[in-house]
């Protein structure tokens, strides 16, 4: 028997507003524990919430560029459930009238474009967090009580592991592209969830799901929506039945294992909270957000495409992040061949950054300073081997290209009658490797380029000095 | 006799006379409670020290700029926080609570030089119409030491009857107000939903829930009103229309009004002296040149269970946050983290409290959501339609505020269609959000009986006016229960 699978993904993503969505707290990652607190985030008694209207904002945009219906009334609920990292003994989220509605995300899989449809976005506030100590005590931070977070809710259009990790990708740069979240999973400003099921191909009904947490990377999802695509198959094909149940996923293993049983569905008892009256959303509203959304990826992707001559793949890769993408506009825009600054992006710059564990802003490199050297490269000035050693003063100390060059006196010559003069001592000191050219070894002409090479100290401009080479060995 | 038998404005007068100072009058308020708290025990914290330092700052300031409520003493519902005095919603969760914020309504009547005396008792977290159930004490109708004041302001509206202080801060979620002040003979408004702010007002039920004032005549009430009503940024629920002056709009002139009196609220379970009380008082309507009409509000018997599942609904949200562990009760009895939860709410909680959050729960389990909850909404809006409908035609709806006088205390005798009868007449107003006040409209055996005013949504100037010119052609108002000459 042959399966399908189906997965959805709930996807958390925490909005960079200054300040709390209900509370005048500031909402930072990083600081100690309950220092970003205020009596509201703390439920004292008779507090009450105020919303923050950027985060409408900042919802708003991520929605629109996720193609999604803005709602033109919204409110929010109470949504209950007792635990101390929740004071108020409910979370404030929307249930029946969320922010956005119907979006979608486009995603590309083995060269094959699909649309994944969104159910909703909707705003809430993130939870408390507590730390469990090893005397019996748990530790509650409320510093993250009351950040502002939407959760993105994608219907059940997802059929591989494969997918579900390109709609992650390309949800994460789209919401970074618009500037309301780092989208950092590793600060859990992004986090995700998963629902998997299996059902027989042609079968129109949906198997049982199970739902997946703990998920702390895309690879994470990735990794563990194979294990479990694998599991329910098994348990199928030898005749059980997959239970409704949340699993989660260990990262040490590669294993997803039982977290619970979901009996009866839980029941958050949702009201509509008084103390937040209805928000009104007019057409102004709207327009004024859809004007701040840049250029999103996939636009971006098709410009380079189409604009700049750039392989699609290249396109892809550098579109992932705006920070990236920026960078590489900023470098074509200081005068850079689009094509060799999207090698070496993709190439040595990427390289470092993983090395380094770096983002890009984090290094000495500048647009400019990657645009000088690019140019110089294009026009022969230096080559790719000087480049080299010209990159990594760039990429940690900054500056400019042609500067470092002139510094360090390593401009490729490329003057004729001073290779020639380099040429010529070589062979002379050389006469074996004549004679084993003559000989048909035409290894022994790679050896004289190695020594010409290394006599100019490498500033000897390689394509001259083949020809010359050749030129005047012909001659003896 | 009391200063206290004096209105705002001749309490005024002395002030800029300086016939007395703002020390005499607070040390006054203390001098009464002091004789008479005893016996009424309407004050669950005193604020002595504080009160008598702000009453000789106030005496220091300039008489130009004094305003109307100037130096004159109040006392606050004790479920309205107050930053550095003990608020403890009349319950065991909350004992010794110090709350570190004003409410918004504190800092108004701060703000106003008010001078606040202390904290008054209600039923616990608001639920209940006598002090019963408050977790401390029970207040006691000033007017016969043996029947309760009515709540759950009841200490609020004692505490004005008994000439403690001249004004008194209550809630109303349901008729909070307005029974206890018809039960203790004074004035109380409930106003528009949204028109006063309710931060650092400790919910029972966030929309229904509103904070007003309680007094001993229309005049004073309306004074206190505009002093406390307002937009408040930090209430989203508030509104930003216009607060006006009230007092001006007490002409006494209610020529060519439109009374509508809803037959729903002559009905059963309402007394005959309730009764004959209303009708007379229309009469002295009439005579004033109103026009009194029979009206119907055909939702109304479908507010009370209406109001009993969302209130229970929203109570059970809102009390929810009280788990022992950021302030409040916690029990010493816990060996985990549900022991904690659930040893600490039954330790805490009431019985009333209690019986409120099963309900509100269950009403909003998934199972009963659609039934109860959702359907109970649709009658909310249906009530108000009702409301709504009888206003494009008239001007205020008249009616009793109570069906009777105040109950013995302890009494578990009152029947079922007296209950129904008292919510029926009090929470539908909750329910559409619209004002109304209950002044004084009669007597029977000794105690009062009240008249209920009930207004268009953010017309508390017409329910004052009508009020007022009520007031002002009866002598209800002036009577003092015997407590006042000491006994």
């Amino acid at each position: 028997m042959n399966f399908e699978t189906v997965i959805g993904l709930e996807v958390h993503v925490e909005l960079k507003t200054n300040t709390k969505i209900f509370s005048s707290a500031p909402a930072h990652f990083g600081a100690e524990p309950n220092a970003n607190i205020h009596i509201t985030d703390l439920a004292y008694p008779g507090v009450m919430p105020v919303l923050n209207k950027s985060v409408v904002d900042f919802g708003m945009k991520a929605a629109m560029a996720l193609n999604c219906d803005i709602a033109d009334i919204m409110h929010f609920d109470r949504k209950h459930y007792t635990y101390p990292d929740n004071p108020k003994a409910y979370q404030i989220s929307q249930e029946d009238r969320p922010i956005g509605t119907k979006g979608w995300v486009e995603i590309e899989v083995d060269g094959k474009k699909k649309k994944i449809r969104l159910n909703r976005i909707h705003l809430e506030e993130d939870a408390g967090k507590l730390t469990h100590t090893e005397n019996g005590y748990s530790l509650v931070d409320l510093n993250r009580q009351g950040t502002p977070l939407i959760e993105i809710v994608s219907e059940a259009d997802i059929r591989s592991p494969e997918e579900a990790y390109a709609f992650l990708e390309k949800l994460k740069a789209i919401v970074e592209y618009t500037g309301v979240s780092d989208c950092r999973m590793e600060e859990g400003s992004l986090r995700c969830d998963a629902n998997v099921s299996l059902r027989p191909f042609g079968q129109e009904e949906f198997g049982t799901k199970t739902e997946l947490k703990n998920l702390n990377s895309f690879n994470f999802v990735r990794r563990g929506l194979i294990y479990e695509v694998e599991r329910q198959e098994k348990v199928l094909l030898s005749g059980g039945v997959i239970e409704q149940e949340t699993r989660r996923y260990d990262e040490a293993t590669g294993k997803t294992v039982l977290m619970r049983v979901k009996g009866e569905a839980d029941d958050y008892r949702f009201i509509n909270d008084p103390d937040l009256p209805e928000i009104h959303i007019d057409e102004d509203w709207k327009s004024r957000i859809r004007a701040e959304i840049p250029e999103l990826p996939d636009a971006r992707k098709e410009r380079y495409m189409n604009d700049l001559d750039l392989p699609a793949y290249d396109a892809m890769v550098l579109t992932l992040t705006k920070e990236m993408s920026d960078f590489f506009d900023a470098t074509v825009e200081a005068g850079a061949d689009a094509k060799l600054a999207s090698n070496w992006l993709m190439g040595e710059v990427s390289a470092y950054m993983n090395a380094e564990q770096k983002e890009l802003s984090e290094t000495a490199l500048t647009p400019e300073g990657l645009a000088s050297m690019v140019k110089l490269l294009k026009d022969g000035t230096i080559s790719s081997k000087i480049a080299k050693k010209v990159f990594k003063e760039l990429i940690e100390k900054g500056g400019n290209a042609a500067e470092i060059v002139k510094a360090k006196g390593l401009v490729q010559i490329s003057d004729d009658a001073t290779l020639r003069k380099m040429v010529t001592e070589t062979l002379d000191a050389n006469p074996q490797s004549i004679a084993d050219y003559k000989d048909g070894k035409g290894r022994a002409l790679g050896f004289l380029v190695g020594q010409i090479m290394k006599a100019s100290k490498g500033q000897a401009n390689p394509q001259l000095v083949n020809k010359i080479l050749l030129e005047e060995v012909e001659k003896r | 006799m009391t200063l206290f038998s004096k209105t705002a404005a001749e309490l005024q007068s002395l002030l800029h006379n300086k016939e007395v100072s703002v020390k005499d009058l607070t040390e006054e308020s203390f001098a009464r409670i002091a004789k008479t708290d005893d016996d009424v025990q309407a004050f669950l914290a005193l604020d002595e020290k504080q009160a008598l330092q702000r009453a000789e700052q106030l005496d220091k300031e300039p008489m130009d700029g004094r305003g109307p409520l100037f130096g004159l003493p109040i006392g606050i519902k004790d479920n309205i926080v107050t930053k550095g005095l003990e608020t403890t919603a009349a319950s065991r969760m909350l004992e010794n609570f110090v709350p570190v914020f004003d409410a918004t309504v504190v800092e108004k009547i701060n703000n106003a030089g008010m001078v606040s005396v202390g904290k008054l008792n209600l039923d616990e977290f608001a639920m209940g119409s006598t002090t019963e159930s408050s977790a401390f004490r029970t207040t006691r109708n000033p007017w016969n030491l043996d029947h309760v004041p009515g709540g759950s302001s009841g200490g609020s509206a004692a505490a004005v009857a008994a000439g403690e202080v001249p004004f008194a801060l209550g809630t109303d979620t349901g008729g909070s107000i307005r029974q206890p002040a018809a039960f203790c003979g004074v004035v109380g408004m409930k106003p528009t939903y949204g028109r006063v702010s309710r931060l650092g007002v400790i919910p029972m039920a966030a929309s229904l829930d509103q904070v007003g004032p309680i007094t001993r005549n229309v005049t004073d009430n309306a004074l206190l009103l505009s002093a406390i009503a307002g937009v408040d940024p930090k209430d989203s629920s508030s509104s930003a229309k216009e607060v006006l002056d009230y007092q001006k709009h007490l002409t006494g002139d209610i020529k060519g009004m439109k009374i509508g009196v809803p037959k729903e609220y002559l009905g059963e379970g309402v007394a005959e002296e309730t009764k004959n009380a209303v009708q007379e008082a229309l009469k002295v309507l009439e005579s004033l040149g109103a026009e009194v009409e029979e009206v119907s509000l055909p939702h109304a018997t479908y507010a009370l269970p209406t109001y009993y599942f969302i209130c229970a609904s929203e109570a059970s949200s809102g009390l929810a946050r009280y788990d022992g562990i950021r302030y409040g009760h916690r029990t010493e009895h816990a060996q985990n983290l549900d022991e904690l939860y659930r040893k600490s709410r039954a330790e805490g909680f009431g019985e009333e409290v209690k019986k409120r959050i099963l309900l509100g729960t269950y009403t909003l389990s998934a199972a009963h959501y659609e039934s109860v909850y959702k359907k109970a909404q649709k009658v909310r809006r249906l009530v108000a339609q009702d409301f709504a409908n009888v206003f494009a035609k008239y001007d205020v709806i008249i009616g009793p505020t109570a069906p009777t006088t105040a109950y013995k205390i302890g009494d578990t005798s009152i029947d079922i269609a007296t209950k129904n009868a008292s919510d029926l007449l009090t929470t539908s107003v909750n329910l559409a959000g619209v004002p109304a006040i209950s002044v004084p409209c009669g007597f029977s055996n000794g105690l009062p009986l009240g008249l209920q005013v009930i207004g268009n949504h953010f017309d508390e100037a017409t329910v004052y006016k009508v009020a007022h010119a009520y007031e002002q052609a009866t002598e209800f108002h002036t009577r003092t229960p015997a407590i006042w000459e000491g006994k």
